[in-house]
């Protein structure tokens, strides 16, 4: 019995540790032809990026949105404004006319579904960036200097961030927003930041904290290093990573609070183009043609989706203990 | 492959320190630490001095204050909780702790810097070991980017660590723990200060890196002629380098002797003990003596003389009064140059 057991076995062996070998030896010589080159902490995370999918998938996508926002005009001849009635009837979607100005259809004004997809974008990712670049900046700063430099400095600054915490995001910038008559993109990126900081700021506060508690810091103060020198060099490359994936998740975040407000009539308005107000105005036709609610939406919710990937990627590459 | 150029200015620096003044005095040093237990008092009323060239040994165990100390001197001690209520520190005879913020700055790292335990942590991760080494070139001298890089790769080549031009750029976690000390020791040496305080420099390391950086340590410190203050624990590491040692316990010093008197015949009996805990080959098969008891906590440390609980020797008075740091002599009464001892019957423990 026993004997064609140990037969099978063998056999089986066989394949299965040259499969072995093989592997250590691919695995081996990756390593060998891997970079040689000293790495940081940065090129690290740079090296890890490059071999996820869903960072590429969200690259793509972003470089695809941001070239849109930047040259709206390379992607559709059609005027975004030109509200043409008799189209109005025309509303159906021409699935196979890509990239003329019926491919989506048209929305209640006869205006091109498509056109506007692509004219609004330029809203949508300003918002988005903007309010990340303000928020990463003050927050980050007001944040750092609290964590540094602690005692009344942060009493101040934890309990302003306790204010503005509790005030709610969307609540509170409809009501900044309305105070303005006139809402250009830049007046809701000042009121998205206003409330928006907060998260930033505590994140930033508590992985200074972390940083500056470390042995190199105090070694740097030792061999004379200055404060502006500590805080720059030696305390934010290492406090930094937490803040910028915060930061990329929320920056979809803000994208569909513009949405939100400009839905809303509180955020953006004509004639400035947008997928909230494009959202808005379809809401009416949306059981007979859902399509007008569809392209807008579906925008939104790509742009989102590229960031928080992003944002996951960017993560997930930084902190090696999550994977 | 390494070349090691020496373009010190040693000879200028001995003239300067030939005038009397130590290069560091510390003198009636307190520091204490306010916590929500009350007041650790881990330091209290330590004296000391270094001149150029020359090497003092701060032996004691974990909480005897011989870190605390060193960190008072370079100023980076945490205040608060950190307090120093008296005491002076001179540097070439200035008190240090009477200086504004902006002219200590000025001295730590270009007149007297620290090299660090664990080298590992004492190094910034994100920056290159060459951006580290430079910049004290670019902060303290302003030299530009490349220069400080040629300089930083003088320095590796130094501190002998193989292929210093192609390595300049690497990380710290890239280097073993022994290449890494070495970095440490480059960056203190960066500027040629004046003083180093090393502590517990080889801790970390493993024993026969230990030997070859007390080596290169010992080495650069008598090529640039300078002071260092060496805490450790380690009785192996302080023979081969120190000229002379403080032996402290509980935040004071309880011995103070050139060396190789104190391992020869040990006036505290807290020396004593310590020599006696280190295992001998010629006491093979024999139980290894150990200091009874546990170090003091800060909070509660004994009345009279703090060692009086674990002393083998204790007496009555030994719980009620302190024992100042006695000069000591020879039986016949002949002076030993160096020599003190805080304890209420050094003769006996010298003599007996």
């Amino acid at each position: 019995m026993s004997e064609p057991t140990t037969g099978t076995g063998l056999a089986l062996g066989g394949p299965a540790s040259h499969a072995d070998a093989a592997a250590v030896g691919t695995g081996l010589s990756k390593k060998d032809t891997g970079p040689g080159k000293p790495r940081s902490l940065w090129g690290d995370a740079w090296y890890e990026l490059r071999h996820r999918p869903l960072f590429w998938v969200s690259a793509v996508l972003l470089v695809l949105l941001l070239t849109i926002a930047a040259f709206p005009g390379l992607f559709t001849g059609a005027d975004p404004r030109d509200g043409d009635l008799t189209n109005h009837f025309l509303t159906k979607p021409e699935l196979t006319h890509f990239f003329q100005a019926d491919w989506f259809g048209y929305d209640v004004q006869g205006r091109s579904i498509y056109a506007r997809v692509i004219y609004g974008t330029r809203a949508s990712i300003m918002v988005g960036v903007g309010v990340t670049v303000m928020v990463t900046l003050f927050g980050g700063l007001v944040g750092m200097l609290a964590g540094y430099f602690g005692g009344w400095v942060d009493a101040i600054v934890s309990r302003l961030v306790d204010i503005f915490f509790g005030l709610p995001f969307l609540l509170g910038s409809m009501v900044v927003l309305n105070a303005f008559t006139e809402r250009k993109v830049y007046v809701v990126i000042a009121a998205l930041a206003f409330l928006g900081w907060t998260t930033i700021a505590r994140v930033m506060r508590s992985s200074v904290i972390t940083a500056k508690q470390a042995d190199y810091v105090t070694a740097a103060r030792a061999l004379g290093a200055g404060t502006t020198r500590i805080l720059f060099r030696h305390v934010l490359p290492n406090a930094l990573a937490p803040t910028i994936v915060v930061a990329t998740i929320s920056l979809g975040a803000y994208i569909s609070a513009e949405a939100t407000l400009s839905y809303l009539g509180l955020g953006l308005a004509d004639p400035t183009i947008s997928w909230g107000i494009d959202i808005s105005a379809a809401k009416d036709a949306i059981r007979d043609n859902p399509h007008v609610m569809l392209f807008p939406a579906g925008m939104l919710s790509l742009t989102v989706f590229a960031f928080i990937t992003l944002g996951d990627a960017v993560r997930d590459a930084l902190d090696p203990k999550l994977r | 492959m390494t070349t090691i150029e020496k373009t010190t200015s040693a000879t200028s620096r001995v003239e300067e320190s030939d005038d009397g003044t130590p290069l560091l005095e510390v003198r009636d040093l307190h520091v204490e630490f306010h916590t929500r237990e009350g007041l650790a008092k881990a330091v209290n009323g330590v004296n000391y001095s270094v001149r150029a060239g020359e090497t003092l040994a701060v032996l004691g165990e974990s909480g005897s204050g011989k870190s605390v100390t060193a960190q008072a001197i370079m100023g980076i001690l945490d205040m608060p909780p950190g307090k120093i209520p008296q005491g002076q520190i001179l540097y070439r005879g200035e008190d240090m702790l009477t200086m504004s913020n902006e002219e200590r700055r000025k001295i730590r790292g270009r007149k007297i810097a620290m090299i660090f335990q664990d080298a590992l942590s004492a190094l910034n991760p994100v920056l290159s070991v060459g951006y580290q080494l430079g910049e004290m070139f670019r902060v303290h001298q302003g030299l530009s980017k490349k220069e400080a890089k040629a300089k930083a790769i003088e320095l590796m080549d130094r501190v002998r660590i193989p292929a210093a031009k192609e390595r300049v750029g690497d990380y710290p976690h890239q280097f073993s723990g022994g290449m890494r000390q070495r970095i440490m020791i480059a960056m203190a040496l960066a500027l040629e200060p004046d003083l180093i305080i090393a502590d517990e420099p080889t801790t970390a390391l493993d024993v026969t890196v230990q030997a070859q950086v007390m080596d290169l340590l010992a080495e650069l410190q008598r090529e640039y002629n300078m002071g260092l203050i060496l805490i450790t624990h380690d009785l192996g590491v302080v023979a081969d380098v120190a000229d002379k040692i403080a032996v402290m316990y509980a935040g004071r010093i309880v011995e103070t002797a050139p060396v190789h008197e104190l391992y020869k015949r040990p006036a505290h009996p807290y020396a004593r003990g310590l020599l006696e805990s280190i295992p001998r080959l010629d006491r093979k098969g024999q139980e290894l003596y150990a200091i009874k008891g546990l170090p003091p906590n800060l909070l509660k440390v004994p009345s009279g003389c703090a060692f009086n609980p674990r002393c083998p020797k204790a007496e009555d008075i030994c719980s009620t009064e302190i024992p100042v740091l006695h000069q000591v002599t020879e039986q016949d009464g002949t002076e030993l140059p160096g020599r003190g001892s805080a304890c209420h019957f050094w003769k006996e423990t010298l003599h007996g």
